[in-house]
């Protein structure tokens, strides 16, 4: 986190005032007694009481469907605010923030890659993968020019490629696009919420080695979540989800 | 904003066929409301052109929008006429500068004939108080001699010294052609863009003259006349007219003698201001005008109200979509505009090419209904109430545009990341 800072022009820092800048000495993730309850619903569907991610550490969470993993990964995103506890990604309490700062902050610091269908089908790959620079001008200067390109090339995907509707594109390859999109600006943190569910075993190894490839060379942290732990072997930290969640047991699905 | 936009282009152009169709309603629809406006405007304004300099219109008692309808316009018949000799004592008053007189009922091929004298020629107006110019020719001299507006020389291609048969009454019935008493063409008019254009004019006494071996509108059995016993042993000087323009000398003594027309001894007579007659007219129809326009604002709701359905409908397929937007950063008012943008700019579509199917419309159709109804239409640039026509449907395309938006936004706020397809 730090190197990538010293990477930042000087007057960065100040251009930046509407939205919160993010501490690069925090950690990328940081949850203290976190609860959460859907609204109407009579118990808690998440309940941890503590979990650290130091910058550019990789965490494999490990679940199985209906245990709250979308909604922990929602929180973490700050698209969802704990009821109560402490949720802060980049040393920033998402509690702390109006709704649009929210927004912002994302839009700033987090990369996003779905289990599938994470692309808009009528932009080309490479306007996928600049989209968050769409919303975020933090992160396109970040990402300055010619970033989807380097990071469509380490993807391996070809350039002939590149200026197709995103439509077009295998599964393997269109998770491989949205890997270089949650990348692109190196944003402090990358959450990936089973990205490999519908890949083949040999397209699974390459996004894994892609993956966390460009987070350790962005120094960008990682939360991975997935039920296949034959994945979890690769990653800094493994964390059983129903073990974390005190509210595993109510049942609620995710 | 420019990013929204641009996405929104995007994302349109992506469901183009549906949205396409959405389009050609609205540009139907705008054509319809801007088509009738521009109608009206049009129309309005070629009636207001038939007719000026005229101070009065003097007719037997009617109605005084019949009376200028069928004078001027020759739309109707008249119920009555009224006799010469009131129309030479309205010459012979002294705040009169002139009198043309009117005699009409017969026609050539559907155009009507009008007879009158070569006053006619020296004081009528139109437009901006343009006297009518002959393009060939000259007025009427002797009995059996016509002088044609310029369309129907144009449409039957008509030169000097053709020769032409009138039909008694409006020319249904083959027995009631005037044969027997051809007319040669000696002059013919610059178009005028008036009902000037579409009319066959004689002199009086050859009105008379067709006429003598007629009565009550028949052939009298066992009784011709022919052409030359006409002109020369009868007398030809007319009995009866239909209606009289009156020229004042001024203006100012239009009112009293609009009053002493009214009071005439001799016959029920009315008086009309052209103007006044046409405001009057413009009261009748403005009914079936507002009607008209009631009518295509509504067929505008409709179109706009199959854009709505059409976002709406699409809207659950994109939940997706709107995840994906709100991972990368975009809040959810950003996904409301980006909605709203995307039927906006249909709505600008539908409008501008509403806007295009008119200009083309009118290029390719404005020769033809002059031909037919004699109404001139123009391609200009849109007028005043144009623009607030169109104002008003981009106005509500936006506002209703903001329904699928606000519906995107509840969306947005639900799903999260997790869509629930």
């Amino acid at each position: 986190m730090k190197c990538h800072a010293d990477k930042l022009p000087d007057h960065m820092h100040n251009t930046h005032q509407d939205s919160p800048q993010a501490d690069p000495r925090a950690s990328a993730l940081a949850l203290r007694d976190l609860r959460y309850r859907w609204p109407g619903a009579a118990s808690d569907v998440l309940d941890i009481a503590e979990l650290q991610l130091a910058a550019g550490d990789t965490l494999f969470i490990r679940g199985p469907s209906g245990c709250g993993k979308s909604t922990l990964l929602s929180l973490m995103a700050g698209v969802l605010v704990a009821g109560s506890g402490e949720l802060s990604a980049l040393g920033q309490s998402w509690s702390g923030l109006s709704a649009s700062q929210r927004d912002r902050h994302r839009a700033d610091h987090l990369g996003y890659i779905f289990q599938q269908f994470n692309l808009l089908p009528y932009l080309s790959v490479l306007d996928n993968v600049r989209l968050p620079c769409r919303f975020s001008a933090h992160r396109a200067q970040r990402a300055g020019e010619g970033a989807a390109e380097s990071l469509l090339q380490r993807a391996g995907l070809p350039e002939a490629h590149w200026r197709r509707p995103a439509g077009q594109l295998s599964i393997g390859q269109q998770q491989r696009v949205a890997a270089a999109r949650a990348l692109i600006g190196a944003p402090g943190l990358v959450i990936a919420d089973e990205p490999t569910s519908a890949l083949d075993e040999g397209l699974r190894e390459s996004f894994m080695d892609l993956l966390l490839g460009a987070c350790a060379e962005h120094r960008s942290a990682l939360v991975f979540v997935s039920h296949d732990s034959r994945l979890a072997a690769r990653f800094g930290r493994v964390i059983d989800l129903p073990t974390l969640n005190r509210a595993a047991s109510a049942g609620v699905p995710a | 904003m420019k990013a929204l936009l641009s996405l929104a282009l995007r994302s349109a152009w992506n469901r183009r066929f549906v949205l396409a169709l959405v389009t050609g309603s609205i540009a139907l629809s705008t054509l319809l409301l801007l088509g009738i406006e521009r109608l009206r405007h049009d129309v309005r304004e070629n009636f207001s052109q038939a007719v000026s300099g005229t101070d009065l219109i003097v007719g037997a008692r009617t109605g005084p929008v019949q009376l200028l309808l069928y004078s001027v316009f020759h739309i109707g018949n008249a119920t009555n006429n009224i006799r010469w000799t009131s129309a030479q004592a309205l010459a012979q008053h002294r705040a009169v500068a002139w009198m043309v007189p009117i005699s009409l009922g017969d026609s050539h091929r559907g155009f009507p004939v009008m007879g009158t004298t070569r006053d006619y020629f020296e004081h009528f107006r139109h437009g901006n108080r343009e006297p009518l110019k002959l393009a060939q020719g000259q007025p009427f001299a002797g009995v059996f001699e016509a002088v044609l507006g310029a369309e129907v020389a144009h449409r039957f291609g008509y030169q000097l010294g053709s020769s032409i048969v009138l039909a008694h009454g409006d020319g249904a019935f083959h027995e009631n052609d005037h044969d027997d008493k051809p007319f040669k063409v000696v002059g013919i008019l610059a178009p005028t863009g008036t009902p000037v254009d579409r009319t066959v004019h004689i002199g009086l006494n050859a009105m008379e003259a067709v006429h003598l071996d007629w009565q009550g509108g028949a052939h009298l059995p066992g009784h011709k006349v022919t052409a030359e016993e006409a002109e020369h042993d009868h007398d030809l000087s007319p009995k009866t007219l239909t209606a009289v323009l009156l020229g004042l000398k001024n203006r100012a003594a239009v009112f009293s003698v609009q009053r002493e027309v009214a009071a005439f001894r001799d016959e029920p007579l009315l008086a009309i201001l052209p103007a006044v007659a046409l405001d009057e007219l413009w009261d009748v129809v403005g009914v079936g005008e507002r009607g008209l326009l009631a009518m295509s604002a509504l067929v505008s709701v409709v179109s706009l109200a199959g854009l709505v359905a059409v976002i709406l409908a699409g809207l659950n397929e994109r939940r997706r979509e709107l995840a994906i937007l709100r991972a990368v950063g975009a809040g959810p008012r950003q996904v409301l505009l980006l909605l709203a943008l995307e039927g906006a700019l249909v709505t600008t579509a539908g409008v501008a090419l509403g806007l295009v199917l008119g200009a083309l419309a009118l290029l390719t159709g404005a020769g033809w209904v002059q031909s037919q109804f004699g109404i001139g239409l123009s391609l200009a640039a849109p007028s005043a109430p144009e623009w607030r026509l169109i104002g008003a449907l981009l106005g509500a395309g936006g506002l209703a545009s903001l329904l699928p938006g606000w519906r995107a936004y509840r969306l947005s706020l639900v799903d999260g990341l997790s869509p629930r397809i």
